[in-house]
C-alpha cells in the first residue's frame, strides 16, 4: 500500500475530485448548453460556417480533445505532487 | 502483473514499423492505380483490396500467436498510449461511422450532428471517471470489476448479461456493414457476403486474442484514415483550391444555402432542430440532446471500449491513451460533415433541377445497383425534383470518389477503409463477448480450476459461435446500421454506467444497490426499445428508441442511490479497496476476488 496518511489521501482525493468537477462542468457546457443555443448562434456566420452548426460539428469536438489531454496532464501532475504516481 | 514477452525491439520501433507499413500501403494503392489505367477490371481491383488487406491483418494475427493468458486478454499491457489511441480509433470507427455517418449527416443536416457529438464526447467521461481506476483495478474485464466491487456473482452475471446484449446488438450491426461492403465490391449476394466477411473477422481475432488486436487495429486505422481522407481532400482541393476539407466546407455550406433558396428546399442543411418544413420543433430539440446524452454515456459504458485501457502499461498511460484515442477519432469525425456538405453541394448543383436524361455519371452508375439510388419522374416533366431523387445514406461515402472524379482505385481504397473499420470494431466486440463468456462465466463461475489451455480454447470456441449467430441475425436485417448501434449504446449506458461510476466515486454504494440499479436501468431501457420496435408501443415524450437510455439511466442512478442507503454500508475492507483503486501507486487492498494475474 502506498504510505499515505488518511489526511493526505483525503487531500489527494479532494484535489482529484475538484479537477473532475471542473472538467465535467465544461463537458456539460460544450455538450448541452452551447448546442441548446444553436438556433441563436447560427445567426453568426464565420468563414461560411453558421456558428451553431460549427460548434456541434467541430468546436465542441476540439474541446473534448483538449479536455482529455488536459485531464491527463493535470491529474498526472497531481499524482506526482502527492507522491502517488507509479514509478 | 505478468509482463509480456513482446520483444522490446518491437515496441521501440513501432513508429518505424508502422511508417513502413503506411508507405507500403500507399505504394500498393499506386500499383493498383497503374493497373487500372492499364485496363485491369474493376472487379479484380475490388478483390485485390479486400483480400490483400484481410491477408495483412491475418498475418499480424499469426505473428502474435500466443498462449499466455494475460497476453490473450490484455495484450500483455505493453501498448503505448499513442498506438493504443490509434487502435481505439479503429475499434471505435465502425462500419456505422465510416459508411453511414456522412450519409446520415447528408440527410439530416444539423440533426445528424447529434451522432458526431455523441460519439466523441463520451471519451471525456471515460478519461476522467473510469479509465484510470479500471486500469488500477487491473483485471481483465468489466464484469470482473463488478464482481469484485459488488461482492459476488450476482453482480457479475448482471454485468455479463448487459455486456452480451449490448455487444451482440452492436456486432450484428457490424456484420451488416461488412455484408454491404463485401457484397458491393466482390459482387456477391448480401447473405453470402456476410459470411465471407465473418471469416475475415475470425481470422484476425481468433489467432492472437487481445494480443494481436491492438496491432491489427493500428494497421486498420492507418488504412481507414487514408481511405476516408483521400476523396474528400481531393474534392476540397478541386472545388476550392484548399486541401483541408474541414476548413473549406464552410464555403460549401454557403452555396448550399443559396441553392436551397433557388430550388425551394424547405429544410435547411444547417438549420438547428427543424422539422421537414424548416420550422423549429421541440421534438427535434429533445431528441437531439437525448441522443447526445445516450451516446456519450454509452461510450463510457461499453465494455469493449473500457477494456482498451486495461492494455496500457500503467494508470498514467491510461489517461494519456484516452487523449490519443479521442484525437484519432476526432480526425475522422470532424471530416464527416465535410463529406455530407460536398455531397449535398454536388446533388443540389448538378443533380436536382437537371434533365433526367443528362444526369452525372455517378448517379447513372449507382442507380443500376439494386435499390440504393432511385430516380423516379413522378410528375413526368423530365426534370429531377428533390422528391424524385432518393439516395440511401449508406452510399454517400462510397460514391464520393466518383463524385470527385477520381479513378475506381480510390473507390476500392474507400471500400478497403470501410472494411478495416468494420473488421476492427467487430474484432473488439467479439473478443469482449467471448471473454465475458469464457472468463467471467466459465472460469469464474463454472470451473475455477480450468487450465489456461482450456480457458483459451473455450474463449476461441465461443468466439466462433457468437460470430456465426451474429452473422445469421444480421442476414435478417433488423434495422439500419446506425440505429442498431444506437440501441447497443442505450443498453450499455442504462445497465452499466451507474454501477461503474458510483462504484468508484461513491464508497457508500452497496452490492444490493448496484444490482438493483443495473436491473432496473437495463430493464426499463430494454423494455422501451423492444416495445417500440416490435410491439408498436407509442413513444414516450416523442423520444425515439435510439435514445432509450434516457429512461433507464436516471432510474439506474436513483435506484442504486436509494437502495444503497437502505442497506448496510460496505465493509471496511471494501472501503479500503475503493481507496486503493483511487490511488495509482501501490497494490490493491485485498477483498474477495482480487487476484494478481
Amino acid at each position: 500500500m502506498a504510505e499515505l496518511t488518511p489526511a493526505q489521501r483525503d487531500a489527494y482525493w479532494k484535489k482529484t475530485s475538484r479537477l473532475m468537477w471542473i472538467i465535467m462542468t465544461l463537458w456539460v457546457i460544450f455538450s448541452f448548453v452551447i448546442p441548446a443555443f444553436a438556433v441563436q448562434l447560427n445567426e453568426i456566420v464565420i468563414g461560411g460556417f453558421p456558428l451553431g452548426f460549427y460548434m456541434a460539428a467541430q468546436g465542441s469536438l476540439i474541446s473534448y480533445v483538449v479536455l482529455c489531454f488536459w485531464n491527463a496532464y493535470a491529474q498526472n501532475k497531481t499524482d506526482e505532487e502527492f507522491g502517488v504516481a507509479e514509478e | 502483473m505478468a509482463q509480456a514477452k513482446v520483444s522490446s525491439s518491437f515496441i521501440n520501433n513501432l513508429g518505424k514499423i508502422y511508417a513502413g507499413y503506411a508507405g507500403g500501403f500507399i505504394f500498393f494503392v499506386l500499383v493498383l492505380a497503374v493497373l487500372e489505367q492499364m485496363g485491369v477490371s474493376n472487379r479484380i481491383i475490388g478483390y485485390c483490396f479486400v483480400f490483400l488487406t484481410i491477408g495483412v491483418y491475418a498475418y499480424i494475427g499469426i505473428l502474435s500467436r500466443t498462449m499466455e493468458l494475460s497476453e490473450y486478454y490484455v495484450a500483455g499491457r505493453v501498448v503505448p498510449p499513442f498506438f493504443n489511441g490509434m487502435a481505439t480509433g479503429a475499434d471505435w470507427m465502425s462500419a456505422a461511422s465510416f459508411i453511414s455517418m456522412a450519409g446520415g449527416l447528408y440527410l439530416a443536416g444539423y440533426g445528424g450532428l447529434g451522432y458526431v457529438l455523441g460519439w466523441t464526447g463520451g471519451y471525456v467521461l471515460v478519461g476522467v471517471l473510469l479509465a484510470p481506476y479500471l486500469r488500477k483495478f487491473g483485471q481483465f474485464t468489466v464484469p470482473d470489476f463488478l464482481g469484485v466491487r459488488y461482492e459476488g456473482n450476482t453482480a457479475r452475471i448482471c454485468g455479463v448479461v448487459v455486456l452480451i446484449c449490448a455487444s451482440f446488438t452492436y456486432i450484428v450491426a457490424q456484420c451488416f456493414g461488412i455484408g454491404i461492403i463485401t457484397s458491393r465490391f466482390l459482387d456477391i449476394p448480401f447473405e453470402v457476403a456476410i459470411f465471407v466477411g465473418l471469416v475475415g473477422i475470425l481470422v484476425c481475432s481468433m489467432l492472437g486474442g487481445m494480443r494481436a488486436v491492438p496491432w491489427t487495429q493500428v494497421a486498420q486505422y492507418i488504412i481507414l484514415i487514408i481511405a476516408y481522407l483521400t476523396p474528400v481532400v481531393w474534392l476540397s482541393y478541386k472545388l476550392y483550391g484548399n486541401p483541408i476539407p474541414e476548413l473549406s466546407y464552410g464555403q460549401a455550406l454557403t452555396e448550399i444555402a443559396q441553392l436551397e433558396q433557388k430550388l425551394g428546399i424547405t429544410k435547411p442543411h444547417v438549420g438547428a432542430y427543424v422539422d421537414a418544413a424548416g420550422k423549429f420543433s421541440w421534438v427535434e430539440f429533445n431528441n437531439f440532446w437525448a441522443l447526445v446524452l445516450t451516446l456519450m454515456i454509452g461510450t463510457a459504458s461499453l465494455p469493449h471500449i473500457l477494456m482498451r485501457y486495461f492494455t496500457t502499461p500503467n494508470v498514467r498511460d491510461a489517461r494519456k491513451s484516452v487523449g490519443w484515442s479521442i484525437f484519432f477519432i476526432f480526425l475522422l469525425y470532424f471530416t464527416a460533415p465535410a463529406y455530407a456538405a460536398f455531397a449535398k453541394l454536388e446533388v443540389y448543383r448538378n443533380v436536382i433541377g437537371q434533365k433526367i436524361a443528362e444526369l452525372p455519371a455517378w448517379v447513372q452508375n449507382w442507380s443500376q445497383v439494386g435499390g440504393l439510388l432511385t430516380i423516379k419522374d413522378n410528375n413526368g416533366d423530365g426534370i429531377l425534383q428533390l422528391g424524385e431523387f432518393i439516395i440511401n445514406q449508406d452510399i454517400i461515402v462510397l460514391s464520393m470518389p466518383e463524385i470527385a472524379g477520381l479513378p475506381y482505385v480510390i473507390s476500392g481504397l474507400v471500400a478497403a477503409g470501410g472494411l478495416a473499420a468494420a473488421l476492427s470494431t467487430a474484432d473488439g466486440l467479439l473478443l469482449a463477448i467471448a471473454n465475458a463468456l469464457s472468463h467471467d462465466i466459465y472460469y469464474k463461475m463454472i470451473d475455477p480450476k480450468a487450465s489456461t489451455m482450456r480457458r483459451l480454447t473455450v474463449a476461441r470456441v465461443l468466439l466462433v459461435g457468437v460470430a456465426i449467430i451474429a452473422a445469421a441475425v444480421a442476414g435478417t436485417r433488423p434495422a439500419g446500421i446506425i440505429q442498431m448501434v444506437a440501441w447497443a449504446f442505450s443498453l450499455a449506458a442504462a445497465g452499466l454506467f451507474a454501477p461503474l461510476v458510483l462504484g468508484i466515486w461513491w464508497k457508500r454504494t452497496t452490492a444490493a444497490g448496484a444490482i438493483a440499479g443495473m436491473i432496473v436501468g437495463f430493464g426499463v431501457c430494454a423494455f422501451y426499445l423492444v416495445g417500440t420496435r416490435y410491439f408498436e408501443m407509442p413513444l414516450w415524450f416523442g423520444i425515439r428508441n435510439i435514445s432509450s437510455a434516457l429512461f433507464g439511466l436516471p432510474l439506474a442512478f436513483l435506484v442504486t442511490w436509494a437502495v444503497s442507503l437502505m442497506t448496510a454500508e460496505p465493509s471496511k475492507e471494501m472501503q479500503a479497496f475503493v481507496d486503493s483503486i483511487r490511488i495509482p501507486k501501490g497494490e490493491l487492498a485485498w477483498v474477495k476476488g482480487v487476484t494478481h494475474e
